[in-house]
Order: structure tokens, then C-alpha cells, then sequence
């Protein structure tokens, strides 16, 4: 036998999608070598080390061989240790230490420690649902992720904890415990999420953020510092929809490829708050290996930015096409990638330099007009809510009788509101009110003369200009929906011109 | 109404050729007035070197014809310190301009020799309360019928202006620059408005920007052309605090609205009033100090909407500067309703968004 050719498919994580790597094996007769060619970076080529004494150290054979480890498609750049096991068992295969029919339909993923065990790698859903897709049937994962692996059903997920039991395996002298998917949160601070019942008085807020979630409408808290804008910004997810098995998938896949992933399905939608630092690429992603920026982070979740007017202006910038379209895409040298975006913004801002606001305020109207127009830059036309937090008196802090509302009792309230949205909108893309688009809101928000009357007087007086027409007329839609009415009326059309961001123009001083 | 004397003319070309050769030479404010008060050559050759040849060719070219002929095609009117409409009261200065360059009703000039004008000046990052104040005296000295002097800047200048204007009453604005430069620029519609229906007036010819050293030369003017000037909010290094100077040094009767002692926004005001300025409340205690007490009978009347109940409390909370909540509670609403009624208000003009923030309420012809 002059040389053997095997070959075992891996995947290589691309963004939030796996893509499938097939690690091809030559060994043949020659002056004894190593050699991985296909675009590998440092860390694949120290694969080589690790391959060699994990083999050696589980009792297998090294083969005195010319080896050649090809990683296909080769155009592909293959970074980190996920290709260690691959290429592992290429090597027992092209060796003959293992039958080359029962790599039929298999991929593996590991890194491989020195002594043989197999490590996690990231990204173990994505690479799962990577094998569905590619049509195979068994998976190898370290014990670590193989629950979240097994998240994705048609896969046999084979929990396998070093080199040495895969072998057994695959000579089908040993079965792995088939792992269960995991759904809930595994051992640990099981911290129970925050409750709106938490928050004293701010009628308002409270208001505008059942509006919010209700239509996944975006939204700016304005208040002093200290008035709980935080504290109702930790409190959105709690009130948002649960997360459907689709978007809890998303959810995990996210956390899985950033290496945030509890090890099972997540059960709640993510709360991101970025300090306002943060870099345009730190916000929406990229890198010259791209990497997921916070918008990613808060995929299906809340992405909050606290004192949105410090936020650097080509950060917020950067965040409006995301915003826009759901996803996030970056284009670095031939290779272009798509991260999904798809969040509930939430935004908080002091009323003025001061943070003092209403009548103790000692701000200048130049000096407050200048920090509304850095307020008011790129992102306050993305804005679909505006709602005010009363700076509270310690005595009402202290007070522990007037508690608010439960989360669990707004979020019913939401639910039932947006499963009016979903009936309504299930012909169309869109899956909430604020995904509407201009045509879409016109034809699905129909308004009587009555309910319509505000909006032209708004419209005539100058009060409210045509691009913000179909953002109060999809509030306005939102709030029907949460009072259960088929029909928009005039007072909904009211409160959502009452909530809507005005971009500051004129002001006494101009 | 207007007319200028060739030599008077020529001086104010002369001003306007040498304006940044002044700059250079004072390169501070507060201390442009010995220099304005030479005649012709001591001017120029104070300014010296370069500008003082300048100058001097300038003075044996000048054509006055055609200096006549530029400002007829720019709307703008010249009166002589030898002319009728030329208001005696600047005379009180020892540098007083030869011409005022004059855009809009110049039979202005004529009023304030007939009934005394007031001067209303302050900082131009005011407070939302001072804007109020100043506006509401534009307007109540307009209802009386005096006249409004200030210096179109932002803030409290421009809406002491808007207030007089909202009343019908007359105004002047004394800018740093030509009488037809808008500075601010985004006073363009203010300016506008107060050719229209008021009175520009600049020491500069046409078409000349502000200098550094030209604010407290038109401060000067402002203070003397009134009969008492008003501080309205001024912090202790403000430039309104000049004005103030001039006007006691004129021996014109000086005027502070007293702001919050704790603020620095009105330190200087206060420190006016401390040492002696009269008390302003409203446009009712300037009237006292002109005309003695007693004079002003009828109260200003206030142009208020009519209202129904609930909306007039939301007016009140609005105005108390309440934040939402508060509103809602005052009114006696639900949240949502008062955000909707909030809304219906503000379409309605009564009341408008403070910025992107809460509400405040709307006065007319702000």
C-alpha cells in the first residue's frame, strides 16, 4: 500500500453559520513528515503537536509516514483548534487504526489536549444544525456541548470524551449515553430575572414600555440621573414575548459562536447595555476576522444605550443600517458575512447637561439646545417612543406600598397584543408594527376621518412632518392592539403623537 | 427722513475700510471708544503703517455720489450726526458716530426723541425663564407703546425683540456689524422681520461682518439711545454687563430682572441690582421707573386661549414645568390620556415639545 486518502467532515464557524470543512488525509511512503496545507493559521498548524501526542498518549499509532492534511475548500481561512479531532481521526483512518466505513455520514469537532481528551469548541449549535443541513447523520462533540448540540433533532449527537473512546466507537465496541437537549438553564445563579413590580411610580415609562414591547417599537427614556432609566431598561426582556423555539435557537446560536452559551437552549431574551465607549466595530461587529458587535450580542433581545448622548456620533451612525434591516453585514477582503440584528432599542438620556431637569434646571437654552442637537444626531429619527421619568423623592423609594405592576401581568397584556400583530401580519414580512414598512403601515392601518383628524392637524400646524407620520401611525396601531380594538381610534392616534421623538428644532434662543 | 453730509459719509466708510485694522489694534473689548472719538487722520494714523496709507487715499477718493447711489440699491438709509432724524440722545456720547446706516422704518429714531425707549439686554445662553421675561417685556413695553432697543443676539436680545414685534411695537436692533449683515446667522428671520416692521441701525456702512471690538461699540449705542436699560439675566463676565456701564456712566437709568441668588447665570444681574439698579419685575415696574408710579394704569393684558377645564390644568401643570406624571396627576388623568390630550394641545398650538424633552407652554409670535 503506497498511500491511503481519507477524508472526515468538520466545520469551520463563519459569523452565526457553520460552513463544512472536509479534512482530507494522504499518508504515504516517504521520509516521515506533517504537513497542513489549506489556508491554516497558527493555531490549525499547531494541530500537528497536539494530533501527535494525543494519539501517542492514547495508547494509538503515530504513522512514520508522509502525511498531508488538506482542509478543503482551501480558499477558506481555518482558524483555531476546532480542527484538531478532525484531523485526528483522518489520521487513525489513513493509518488503517480505525474502519474507514464507519466514518460514513460522521463529522467531528474538537480540540484535542495533549493527553488525548477532547475539548468544547464554540459554536456547537450552529455546527449542528451545519450537520442537518449537509445531509449527515452523527456528530462527535466533547461531552461539554453535546447537550446543546442535541438541540437540533435528526442528528445523532454522540457525546465523546476522548480519543481513545471514539476509537472504541468506531470499532462499535462502546456506545455514548445519546445526551439530552438541554433546555433550561444549567447549575448555577439561577438569578430571577427582574420584575417591573421592582419599579415605584413612573407611570409613564411604564406606559411607554408595554407600547414598546407590545409593537417592538424602539424607545428613549429621558430622566435625571438616579431615576430608575436603567433599572426599566433590565426589565423590557421580562416583559417581552417568551421566546419562540425559532428565535431561542437564534438566541443560542449567537451566544454558542461568542462562547457566552449556558450549555443549553436559552430561555430568555438577551439585555445587552454597551457603556457608551464603546467603538463602532465594538457596537455592530467586524474585525479583520469578524466578530459580532453588541447589536449581534442583543439579537432577538434589547440592546439598551444608556446616556445615548456621550455615545460616540460614527457609533450610533454604524448602528442605523442594522437597525434597519435586521442584520449587520461586513465585507472583509473577498469574504462577506451576515450577522443577524434583529433588536428591541432602548435608549436613555439625561434631560439636559445638568441631568437636573424641569424647574431646577440651570442649563442656558444654548447650553441645552447644544446637547440636543449631539442627542439628536443619527439615531433620533429611529426612534418610535419618547417617554419622561419623574425624578422620585426618597419618600416614595422608601414607601413600599405603592408597588407596580407585575412583569408577568404586562407581558400577558403584550402577548395577547401581539398575537393580534401576528394575525394580522401574517401575510406580510414583517412580524410586529414597528417591522412595518411605509406601504404596508398605510394598507394595515387604516384610519377613520375621526381617528385621522390629529394626525392632519398635527401635519398642518408643522407639528408633525411626513416621515413621522408612519411611525405614530404604527404606535397608534400598537396601542389598539394592546386594547384589544380592531379599529385604530382617535385617542390612539393621540397618545402616539403625545410619545413621539421630535428632533429639536428652533428653540427660544434661535 | 434720511440724508448724510459727504464728510460724515466718509467717515463711516472710513470706519468701515479701517474695521479690521481696529481689531488688530485694541485686540480686546471694552476699550474701542478714545479711538472712535478722533477725527479722520488722527484715526488713521493712529491705526498707522499700511492702514494709514490706506486710509489716507481712501479720504482724498471717496465719492459720495457713488457711496449715495450703493446704498440706495441696498435699501439702506444714512443719517448724519448734522441731520434732523439723527437722535439727539447719542449726543451724550463723546464719540458718537457720524452716521447711522439704517435699514427699515428710519421714522423710529424720530419716536424714541418723542417718548423714551428702553434698552432690554442680556446673556445669549439664557435661561428658558429668562427668554420668558425678556419676551414678555418686548411685548408689554410694545403694548405701551415704547420702544424696544436691543442687539438682535441670541437669547434674551432676540426674544425681547420677538416680543415687541408680537405686539406691534416698535423696535430697534443696533448691530456690531453692517445694517444689512445677519449675525447671529440664524437671526435671519428676526432680521427680516424687524426691517419690516421695525428698525436695523449699525455704526458699520453695508456689507461689513462684526469685529471683536464692535460688540462694545454697539453697546454703547444701545445704552445711550434709551432712556433706562434693562438687564435681564447677565453672568458676571457677560458682555451685557457693558451696556450696563455705559448706561450708568450716560447717566440713563439702569434696570435688573432679579434672577436666583444661587445661580451664576444671574450673578451679574444681581450684582447690578445690589448696587443700585431698579428692581424689574415686568414691563408694568419699567413704566414705574420712566413715568413715575402710577402712570401705567390698564394691567398689560395677557392674550390667554380659551380653554376647557381639564385642558386649562394641563395648561397650569405645563406651565409649573411638571413632569409627566405630574401633569397626570394635577389633571386628574390617566397616563395615556394626558399624553393624548398633551398631544392634542400641542397641535392645537397652546403649548409645544421643549426640545426633544417634555412640554412647554407656546406664546405667540415667539
Amino acid at each position: 500500500m503506497l498511500s491511503v486518502l481519507a477524508s472526515v467532515p468538520t466545520f469551520a464557524l463563519e459569523g452565526v453559520d457553520a460552513r463544512e470543512v472536509t479534512v482530507e488525509v494522504d499518508a504515504r511512503r516517504g521520509l516521515p513528515a506533517f504537513t497542513v496545507v489549506g489556508l491554516p493559521d497558527t493555531a490549525v498548524r499547531e494541530a500537528r503537536e497536539r494530533v501527535r501526542s494525543a494519539l501517542l498518549n492514547s495508547g494509538l499509532e503515530f504513522p512514520l509516514q508522509r502525511l498531508t492534511v488538506n482542509l478543503a475548500p482551501a480558499w477558506v481561512r481555518k482558524a483555531g483548534a476546532s480542527f484538531d479531532l478532525a484531523i485526528a481521526v483522518g489520521v487513525l483512518a489513513a493509518s488503517g487504526q480505525v474502519p474507514p466505513e464507519a466514518l460514513e455520514g460522521m463529522a467531528v469537532s474538537g480540540e484535542l489536549s495533549l493527553g488525548g481528551a477532547l475539548r468544547p469548541v464554540r459554536g456547537a449549535l450552529p455546527i449542528a444544525l451545519g450537520c442537518r443541513a449537509a445531509g449527515l447523520r452523527r456528530l462527535v462533540v466533547s461531552p461539554e456541548i453535546a447537550g446543546e448540540a442535541a438541540l437540533v433533532g435528526e442528528l445523532e449527537v454522540c457525546s465523546v470524551p476522548s480519543l481513545t473512546r471514539l476509537v472504541d466507537l468506531l470499532h462499535d465496541r462502546w456506545k455514548p449515553d445519546s445526551p439530552s437537549p438541554r433546555t433550561s438553564r444549567p447549575v448555577g445563579p439561577a438569578a430571577a430575572p427582574p420584575d417591573l413590580a421592582d419599579v415605584r411610580g413612573q407611570a409613564d415609562a411604564r406606559r411607554a414600555l408595554e407600547i414598546a414591547a407590545a409593537g417592538g417599537h424602539s424607545l428613549l427614556m429621558i430622566g435625571p440621573p438616579g431615576a430608575g432609566k436603567t433599572m426599566l431598561a433590565r426589565r423590557l426582556p421580562g416583559i417581552l414575548p417568551p421566546p419562540t423555539i425559532e428565535e431561542a435557537l437564534d438566541i443560542t446560536r449567537v451566544q454558542s459562536v461568542t462562547g457566552n452559551s449556558s450549555g443549553g437552549l436559552a430561555s430568555e431574551r438577551p439585555f445587552r447595555a454597551p457603556h457608551h465607549t464603546i467603538s463602532a466595530q465594538g457596537l455592530v461587529g467586524g474585525g479583520s476576522r469578524p466578530r459580532p458587535g453588541e447589536v449581534t450580542l442583543a439579537h432577538r433581545g434589547v440592546l439598551f444605550l444608556d446616556e445615548l448622548a456621550e455615545f460616540a456620533r460614527p457609533a450610533l451612525e454604524a448602528l442605523r443600517q442594522p437597525l434597519e434591516h435586521g442584520s449587520v453585514d461586513i465585507f472583509r477582503g473577498q469574504v462577506g458575512l451576515s450577522f443577524p440584528a434583529r433588536v428591541l432599542l432602548a435608549a436613555a438620556a439625561n434631560p439636559c447637561p445638568c441631568g437636573i431637569g424641569g424647574d431646577r434646571c440651570e442649563c442656558g437654552v444654548l447650553t441645552r439646545e447644544r446637547y440636543r442637537a449631539r442627542l439628536s444626531g443619527p439615531l433620533i429619527d429611529r426612534i418610535d417612543l419618547v417617554c419622561q421619568l419623574a425624578p422620585l423623592p426618597a419618600l416614595a423609594l422608601a414607601a413600599d406600598s405603592a408597588a407596580g405592576e407585575s412583569s408577568a401581568a404586562v407581558r400577558a397584556r403584550v402577548v395577547a397584543a401581539r398575537e393580534r400583530q401576528a394575525a394580522r401580519l401574517a401575510a406580510s414580512a414583517a412580524t410586529c408594527n414597528a417591522e412595518l414598512s411605509a406601504g404596508a403601515t398605510r394598507l394595515l392601518v387604516p384610519l377613520t376621518a375621526k381617528a385621522s383628524r390629529p394626525l392632519a392637524a398635527a401635519l398642518d400646524t408643522g407639528v408633525l412632518t411626513g416621515r413621522g407620520h408612519d411611525r405614530v401611525l404604527r404606535v397608534a396601531r400598537t396601542i389598539a392592539d394592546l386594547a384589544g380594538r380592531q379599529r385604530v381610534g382617535r385617542d390612539d392616534v393621540a397618545e402616539a403623537l403625545g410619545y413621539r421623538a421630535v428632533a429639536p428644532g428652533r428653540t427660544a434662543a434661535g | 427722513m434720511s440724508g448724510a453730509c459727504d464728510s460724515c459719509l466718509r467717515r463711516g466708510y472710513l470706519l468701515g475700510l479701517l474695521s479690521g485694522r481696529i481689531a488688530g489694534l485694541l485686540g480686546r473689548p471694552g476699550a474701542p471708544c478714545a479711538l472712535l472719538a478722533l477725527g479722520d487722520a488722527a484715526l488713521a494714523s493712529a491705526v498707522g503703517g499700511k492702514g494709514e496709507q490706506e486710509a489716507l487715499a481712501f479720504l482724498g477718493r471717496f465719492e459720495p455720489r457713488r457711496a449715495r447711489a450703493d446704498l440706495r440699491h441696498a435699501g439702506v438709509a444714512a443719517v448724519c450726526q448734522h441731520h434732523e432724524s439723527y437722535p439727539a440722545a447719542l449726543e451724550d456720547l463723546n464719540d458718537q458716530p457720524a452716521v447711522l446706516f439704517c435699514r427699515g422704518r428710519v421714522e423710529l429714531l424720530a419716536a424714541i426723541e418723542a417718548e423714551p425707549a428702553v434698552t432690554v439686554v442680556g446673556t445669549r445662553d439664557a435661561t428658558p425663564d429668562a427668554i420668558e421675561i425678556a419676551h414678555d417685556l418686548g411685548r408689554g413695553l410694545g403694548v405701551a407703546g415704547i420702544t424696544t432697543i436691543s442687539g438682535m443676539a441670541l437669547g434674551v436680545d432676540g426674544a425681547a425683540h420677538r416680543g415687541a414685534l408680537g405686539a406691534r411695537g416698535a423696535t430697534i436692533a443696533v448691530l456690531a456689524g453692517g445694517p444689512d449683515v445677519v449675525y447671529p446667522r440664524r437671526h435671519g428671520d428676526l432680521h427680516r422681520q424687524i426691517v419690516e416692521s421695525g428698525l436695523v441701525v449699525a455704526e458699520l456702512p453695508p456689507g461689513q461682518r462684526p469685529y471683536r471690538w464692535s460688540f462694545p461699540a454697539r453697546n454703547r449705542l444701545m445704552a445711550a439711545l434709551a432712556r433706562m436699560t434693562v438687564v435681564v439675566e447677565a453672568g458676571e463676565a457677560s458682555g451685557t454687563l457693558i451696556t450696563a456701564d455705559f448706561a450708568q456712566d450716560l447717566g440713563r437709568t439702569l434696570g435688573a430682572v432679579p434672577g436666583r441668588v444661587s445661580t451664576r447665570a444671574a450673578a451679574g444681574s444681581n450684582r447690578l441690582l445690589r448696587e443700585g439698579a431698579a428692581v424689574v419685575r415686568d414691563a408694568s415696574d419699567v413704566l414705574d421707573e420712566l413715568f413715575g408710579i402710577g402712570f401705567s394704569t390698564a394691567p398689560i393684558p395677557l392674550a390667554e386661549p380659551e380653554v376647557d377645564p381639564v385642558d386649562r390644568r394641563l395648561l397650569d401643570a405645563v406651565e409649573s414645568r411638571l413632569d409627566i406624571d405630574g401633569i397626570a396627576t394635577f389633571a386628574g388623568l390617566p397616563v395615556n390620556e394626558t399624553r393624548a390630550a398633551l398631544a392634542q394641545l400641542e397641535t392645537r398650538g397652546l403649548i409645544r415639545r421643549d426640545g426633544l424633552f417634555g412640554w412647554e407652554r407656546a406664546r405667540p409670535a415667539r
